[in-house]
């Protein structure tokens, strides 16, 4: 077993040389291409093309009687533009909506490719075996010279991508305004879905048919999770689709009966869920941490409050609480709570006292942050009475919310514009920072 | 300096000519056929569905029309195509398509640039140039998913300014946008027509119209009326482009016309 990785990863055995670099072609061309097909919303149009010429393949094989990798390129991708002209035409010329049409002619070709394969297996030749290959793809089949020519294909693809890149990124963004500055987009549209064809064809061998489109959406789904760039979403998805090839085939080097196709799709479906949950700024997983970090952050933020508010009922006197003192001034969980003050404490912001008299007590720092946040919550209280009318009794729920968003350029502002007010709308009085400390401690 | 100048005779910014158009047999445009005066801000008004958009497109060439079409100084569109711009409406694409506010802003340049050409620094300084016009400079490297409507607005606005074009053609660029980006626009505009630009705007709040534009072209399926504010944004031409529905809208007309801005929210 240790052998075979050693040979598949030294690659010492020439002829998986040759499979490895036509994959790899492929996965980054169908990685990239893939990108401009999901963005312009034509993925489903990608998957139809697809099935659609295994009818071209057949036939192909019907006329010459043999695999020639030309006669399969050209039956191929004729079928693939019969396909997309059948798509286009019905869409045009009849009531049925546009993905009921897609649907239709993908499974109408893809049927008939099916019979075609069925009667082909049947007949008798013995060149056919092999050829069901085309419905998952098997990559260790491939000859050098089908290497050769379907690398070939991708390359020309990758290149043209690289070529017309600021022309296929504002047809893709802005197709109108494309036309207003004369971009000729008959032949725009012509060259795009001729892209999408020779790719598809171009995964004949090693993916197959059935899962081809899978090659274009998966890499380019999972590239849009790390960028917002489309350079980069390029790489990212040529990556994934070259990572995803490199996998597929060494599940086909290592057990031949092994269909390639499903094992690349299998493996980029693996980087997409990565990127799914682990994407920095997109993922889900950075999604539930920062909304974490912000649950944690209104949490400590009431505790503080309603630490200040105790000192200011009890007349400013500076005493230790325990948790039940400050449950009963403001409900919370007392899980939270416990939890909370634990933070609070190690950021410095409160002290816990352990002996006679125990609990919680505000540090220096943190009377000054929580004086922040009361003074906030009252000046838009102070705001929403004054400068917008709403009644004294619907500012508290607002205001509740906005003490834990307002920035100190805002704060300064609302300031400014109730001229330093001393008390908010319920007469209580606004704290005022201390003039020596130089704000919050956060 | 006039730009006519620079076509050597003096054939008008825009001529339209018996412009008909159709979607699947149903006329959206009859018979439409006006000339614009070069340097000049005109306002397209009509009501939802008039054909504001169409005419604009057609122009534009987005549009095929059924008879009749539009020159551009006296020629045919496609040899004019650098010397106008269009700004369309907001809706038209996906604003959470992966690209950047300088990168929307350069597509203006491309009008510009040959095939397989990347854009360079004189476009770059150029698209930076629109930003700032706009006052989005400081936005250039954000991602248009993160803009506000009004700031899309002036990204598309840009894009057009980026174009450098004699004539410029507006969808709605007022629609949806908070009162000090409308200031910033109408600016623009008016920079636009100092420069000597002729410059097309379907506008929707027959509000501001008179105060915003000097020409004004009313259109309902048919043209109702082009020509001069003064002598063409009449209560008679309002009602004729607007039939029935106009009862609120010509008292508040009239009510602007008479420079005395009491608003009365009387209902028909
Ligand atoms: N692509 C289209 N297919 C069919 N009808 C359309 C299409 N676009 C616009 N229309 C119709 O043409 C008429 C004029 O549309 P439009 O020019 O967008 O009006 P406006 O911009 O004045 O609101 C409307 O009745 C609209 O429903
Ligand atoms: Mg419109």
């Amino acid at each position: 077993m240790t052998e075979i990785w050693a040979d598949f990863f030294l690659l010492q055995d020439p002829n998986l040389r040759w499979v490895l670099a036509g994959t790899v072609m492929l996965g980054l061309s169908a990685g990239a291409l893939g990108c401009f097909a999901v963005l312009r919303e034509r993925a489903l149009v990608g998957d139809a093309v697809a099935h659609s010429v295994l009818p071209g393949v057949c036939l192909a094989f019907i006329i010459t009687g043999d695999k020639d990798p030309l006669a399969l390129l050209i039956g191929s991708v004729v079928f693939g533009w019969i396909s997309l002209l059948v798509m286009d035409f019905v869409i045009r010329n009849s009531k049925i909506s546009t993905d009921t049409s897609i649907g239709m002619v993908l499974s109408v070709f893809f049927g008939l490719g099916v019979v075609m394969l069925t009667w082909i297996q049947n007949s008798g030749n013995a060149n056919q075996s092999g050829l069901d290959a085309f419905l998952f793809g098997n990559a260790a089949s491939m000859l050098p010279e089908d290497v050769l020519l379907f690398g070939f294909v991708s390359v020309m693809v990758l290149v043209t991508i690289i070529l017309l890149f600021k022309e296929l990124k504002l047809v893709s963004f802005d197709p109108g305004f494309a036309t207003v500055i004369g971009y000729p987009m008959k032949r725009m549209e012509v060259l795009m879905a001729t892209l999408l064809v020779v790719t598809i064809t171009a995964g004949l061998q090693a993916v197959g048919v059935v899962l081809m489109a899978s090659m274009l959406i998966i890499p380019a789904a999972a590239a849009r999770y790390w960028t917002d760039s489309l350079v980069v979403m390029l790489v990212i998805a040529a990556g994934v689709g070259a990572i995803s090839a490199i996998s597929g085939t060494f599940v086909s080097y290592t057990a031949p009966s092994m269909p390639t196709g499903p094992w690349m799709v299998v493996s980029a479906a693996a980087l997409f869920t990565l990127s799914f949950f682990f994407a920095p700024a997109r993922g889900e997983f950075q999604k539930w941490r920062r909304r974490r970090r912000q649950q944690e952050k209104v949490s400590g933020e009431n505790i503080l409050k309603t630490l200040y508010k105790l000192e200011e009922r009890d007349g400013l006197s500076a005493r230790s609480r325990t948790r039940r003192e400050i449950l009963k001034k403001r409900r919370m969980e007392p899980a939270s709570l416990k939890k909370g003050l634990r933070r609070l404490v190690s950021q410095g912001l409160v002290q816990h006292l352990k002996g006679q008299p125990s609990g919680y007590l505000l540090t220096e720092g943190g009377r000054e942050e929580a004086k922040r946040i009361v003074r906030i919550h009252r000046l838009w209280e102070l705001y929403l009475t004054e400068k917008l009318q709403l009644p004294g009794d619907h500012v508290h729920d607002p205001a509740e919310s906005m003490e834990h968003v307002i920035t100190p350029e805002l704060e300064q502002q609302l300031m400014r514009i109730l001229n330093n007010p001393e008390e908010d709308p319920h007469n209580k009085r606004i704290p005022k920072a201390s003039p020596r400390s130089g704000g919050a401690a956060l | 300096m006039t730009h006519a100048s620079k076509t050597g005779a003096s054939a008008p910014p825009v001529e339209v000519h018996d412009l008909t158009v159709s979607y699947q047999n149903k006329p959206v445009l009859w018979d439409v056929d006006f000339t614009l005066p070069e340097g000049t801000l005109t306002a397209i008004v009509g009501p939802n569905g008039a054909g504001k958009s169409t005419l604009i497109k057609v122009i534009m060439g987005l549009i095929e029309p059924v008879s009749g079409h539009a020159l551009i100084y006296g020629k045919p569109l496609q040899q004019m195509r650098k010397r106008i711009a269009y700004v369309p409406q907001r809706e038209s694409v996906d604003w959470n398509f992966p690209v950047s506010v300088l990168d929307v802003v350069l597509m203006g340049r491309y009008a510009h640039l040959k095939m397989f050409r990347r854009p360079g620094r004189r476009d770059r300084e150029l698209a930076l140039q629109a930003l700032e016009k706009v006052g989005m400079a400081a936005y250039s490297d954000r991602q248009i998913a993160q803009l506000s409507g009004g700031q899309q607005q002036r990204v598309f606005l840009a894009r057009a300014l980026a174009q450098d074009a004699d004539i410029y053609f507006m969808d709605e660029p007022f629609a949806g946008v908070d009162a000090s980006t409308e200031e910033h626009i109408l600016q623009l505009l008016r920079e636009l027509r100092s420069a000597g630009r002729t410059v097309i705007v379907v506008h929707h709040d027959l509000q501001t119209v008179s105060d915003y534009f000097d020409w004004v072209l009313m259109l309902n399926l048919r043209l109702v009326a082009i020509g001069p504010m003064e002598t063409t944004f009449t209560k008679e031409n309002l009602q004729k482009a607007y039939g029935g529905r106009l009862n609120i809208l010509t008292q508040v007309i009239e009510l602007s016309r008479r420079e005395n801005f009491v608003r009365e929210t009387e209902h028909d």
